[in-house]
């Protein structure tokens, strides 16, 4: 899996949560709760479908990581690399 | 012969749109079973049946618009056929329960199956456009079916008009709040730290789908202390307050494109904290695709809105009619907190009411947020087994 | 050039033009010369146009109608004048039994190019038996023309194509609308066959004539303040009827009411209502409605006079309950 693929992956999570999403107008290195309006059920259903789809579990500690898509990319990548590496 | 009819699910519904039936002539009829799923202003509403009996025949097409209280199907009793059901006239008047709003244009007196009066230019429209008019209520003199009305349920039938709907739907239920419902409004302050770090411990030990949200914690602490101060959980009908044997707190969910439902999370006092999570889950996840079930809309007991979160520190909502109280809840902030005599920073979130003066007093009311904000203190106790007090 | 001038003056204006114009038109009536008229329209013209062309009749209409017949129909274009609409009963019979009858039972050789006026309605506190509107009457026969001047503008120029029908025409003006005054221009000739729109709309269609048009206009005026959008028509001639005005305005606003201050019995309302339920019913989005006088006699004292006649309020009233609003 590559980054572009992690990236098409977020989208669509995103997408299932807010349909209503203009995915093209997303700045990637601003805060993404601040672009869509999600509040924290649409951020856990999130969460969840990234866990679903990446096989990757988000500790809630971790949360405050997680500010801007580029944020997510990042660290779902490195967590996908791990095993494989 | 049962009549089964289009129930309100709510002051701000007077008519719905069929669009399925889920029984048939024939089929044996359970409580809570589901009968019909209905369009309304808000959702598509899956429509329980509250009797038990054989279906014996259904009266509405799909796609026909109805005022609350339309008879829709006939059910069976014990001991009849459906040669009974044949014969049977059901009676067009709406009962005397229905909302004032959709009984108003009806005639009164004995309408057995007399002709709607329809205007002549409403009769041609309602033609041209194939609209059935046992479905369209009429708005003019004497409940005459005007030519608006059958263009009005022409619209009504393109289900592209639901935001318009509900914005319609909320206004003539907000409305009829402020002007029916004197209300009050109270603050107080709920330290959460407590709450917050139960809840981290709790979900570090959780896979990220069986997390829990503070909005969980919150709910929970309402519903117990709703049990303590039964004055702010029930409805106002008819000049009495009526307090409600369970409780349903109705959760203030808003849609992606504009608007609100405030469906029932059902006993909520009565659930572990990661039932009650699952529930408002499923809940979330329906109302934003638009199916729900008629009690989840017709059954609430209290509403409780957290614009927390992304949004503001503290909302006084208004009563969903004939509710008598709303819980609100803003966002968690840290504040400057005197603890000890020493100032401390600490996270704190505005809990509001916002209740009845007909039902409850000030006094009561700030009892009732004292003892929701003290709940908030113990969360491990929030997610105690459910006691064995029953109402 | 625009200028302002009352209903009377329109009316003597109009009557000048046609005694300059043909030598063939006179005026005769009770009062009509050396008094200048009951209503003072013909003032002046005496004077001006001598003893032969104004003339003063003895008081009986069956005898001065009936010399009018007889002068149209010797070739001259007579206008003459009742003093009221009351007084016009006297000469029923020229009117209904020779004026209208005389080309059918000539087999079309003789045309009676009669021109009869007089004052019509209530309003003036003359009491009952000066106050009908017997307009409606006479537009039940056939073989005359009724004419309604409401405004300045058909009473300054109704007369011209009334003189130069070939057949009777009988012109009621409302006696209340005589000192009315309005901006006139110079030259706008009129049609004595089509109804005017006088306010557009699409809410409610109300359709009247003669004294009831500012009536109808100010009841109008203050549904547009509630947010109704009233069209008025002023059906101007209520012999023949303008049928297609009156369908394509009900088929505009799907609601109508009429305003006629006849009795409402066998009114001219009901024939209006009746063309509209003939024509127009699949159009309808309420049942057409009216607003007549009360069915008694016109009571002299002023407030019960004017509780019995059409007002704006009653217009309103009506509106009201074919929309089913309440004020």
């Amino acid at each position: 899996m590559n980054v572009q693929d992690v990236k098409i992956g977020i989208l669509s999570v995103l997408a299932s949560v807010a349909p209503e999403l203009e995915a093209e107008l997303l700045v990637p290195d601003r805060p993404l709760r601040r672009q869509v309006d999600l509040d924290s059920m649409d951020w856990l259903n999130f969460l969840v479908g990234l866990h679903q789809t990446f096989g990757v579990d988000i500790p809630e500690a971790d949360y405050a990581r997680l500010v801007t898509l580029d944020d997510i990319e990042r660290y779902l990548f490195a967590r996908l690399d791990r095993p494989q590496s | 012969m049962i009549e089964f009819r289009l129930p309100s699910l709510g002051a701000d519904m007077d008519e719905g749109t069929l669009l399925e039936w889920k029984v048939q002539p024939g089929d044996i009829l359970s409580k809570g079973q589901i009968v019909a799923i209905v369009d309304t202003s808000k959702a598509a509403v899956d429509i329980e049946s509250w009797h038990e009996g054989e279906v014996a025949r259904l009266l509405v097409q799909p796609g026909q618009l109805m005022p609350v209280g339309t008879v829709m199907a006939l059910l069976l009793e014990p001991g009849e056929t459906a040669a009974d059901a044949e014969r049977y006239q059901p009676d067009a008047r709406l009962p005397a329960s229905a909302d004032a709003a959709s009984a108003g244009p009806m005639q009164s007196g004995p309408v057995m199956a007399e002709r709607r009066a329809v205007s002549p230019v409403a009769r041609r429209r309602a033609g041209e456009l194939g609209i059935d008019l046992q479905g369209v209520s009429g708005s003019g003199p004497n409940g005459v079916v005007t030519l608006q009305d059958v263009e009005r349920a022409a619209g009504a039938a393109a289900p592209k008009d639901r935001p318009d709907g509900m914005r319609h739907a909320i206004a003539a239920a907000m409305s009829r709040s402020k002007r029916e419902i004197p209300h009050y409004y109270l603050a107080e302050p709920i330290p959460m730290a407590r709450a917050l770090d139960w809840l981290a411990q709790e979900n570090a030990a959780r896979p990220v789908t069986e997390r829990l949200l503070p909005a969980v914690l919150l709910l929970k602490a309402v519903a117990l202390a709703l049990r303590r101060y039964p004055e702010f959980n029930g409805t106002f009908i008819d000049g009495s307050f009526h307090p409600a044997s369970r409780v349903n707190p109705g959760v203030a969910i808003s849609l992606r494109q504009g608007g609100l439902i405030a469906p029932a999370l059902f006993d909520a006092d009565r659930r572990h904290l990661p039932e009650l999570m699952r529930d408002l889950s499923d809940l979330v996840k329906r109302v934003r695709a638009g199916s729900l079930r008629s009690s989840e809309l017709s059954e609430s007991t209290i509403t409780v809105t957290q614009l927390g979160d992304q949004g503001v520190e503290s909302v006084f909502g208004v009563i969903y009619p004939p509710q008598v109280a709303l819980v609100g809840f803003g966002r968690v902030t840290e504040r400057p907190w005197v603890e000890g005599g020493k100032i401390v920073v600490r996270s704190v979130l505005t809990a509001s009411l916002a209740a009845d003066h007909r039902v409850s007093d000030g006094h009561r009311g700030g009892l009732f947020l004292a003892a929701l904000r003290d709940l908030m203190q113990q969360p491990e106790a929030l997610d105690a087994a459910p006691s064995g007090e029953t109402k | 050039m625009s200028r302002r001038i009352s209903y009377r003056e329109a009316l003597r204006e109009g009557l000048r033009e046609a005694l300059l114009n043909d030598p063939r038109v006179l005026l005769m009536g009770e009062d009509v010369g050396r008094y200048g008229g009951t209503y003072a329209v013909s003032k002046g013209l005496l004077d001006e146009f001598g003893p032969d062309r104004i003339r003063d009749t003895p008081l009986s209409e069956l005898a001065f109608v009936g010399a009018g017949i007889g002068a149209a129909l010797g070739g001259l274009r007579p206008v003459v004048e009742v003093m009221t609409v009351n007084f016009s009963l006297l000469a029923l019979d020229p009117i209904v039994n020779t004026a209208a009858l005389y080309h059918h039972m000539s087999g079309g050789q003789f045309s009676v190019p009669l021109v009869i006026r007089m004052a019509t309605g209530a309003g003036r506190q003359v009491a009952a038996q000066h106050s009908h509107s017997f307009e409606g009457w006479y537009a039940h026969i056939p073989g005359i023309t009724i004419l309604a001047p409401a405004t300045v503008r058909d009473a300054r120029y109704m007369l011209a194509p009334a003189l130069s029908d070939p057949d009777p025409v009988l012109i009621f003006e409302h006696a209340a609308l005589y000192n009315m005054e309005a901006e006139l221009g110079d030259e706008e000739p009129v049609d004595i066959r089509s109804a005017r729109l006088m306010r557009d709309g699409s809410d409610v269609a109300l359709i009247t004539y003669g004294g009831s048009l500012y009536k109808t206009l100010a009841a109008a005026e203050q549904l547009a303040m509630r947010g109704i959008s009233a069209a008025v028509l002023d059906l101007r001639v209520l012999r023949p009827l303008d049928t297609g005005a009156i369908v394509a305005l009900t088929r505009q606003c799907r609601r109508v009411v009429v305003v006629d201050e006849g009795w409402r019995s066998g009114s001219l309302a009901a024939e209006v209502m009746a063309r509209i339920v003939e024509h127009a019913f699949y159009e309808l989005d309420a049942p057409p409605a009216r607003v007549c006088s009360e069915e008694v006699p016109v009571p002299y004292a002023r407030h019960l006079e004017e509780a019995v006649l059409p007002q704006p309020e009653k217009i309103i009233a009506a509106v009201e309950a074919l929309l089913g609003v309440s004020s």
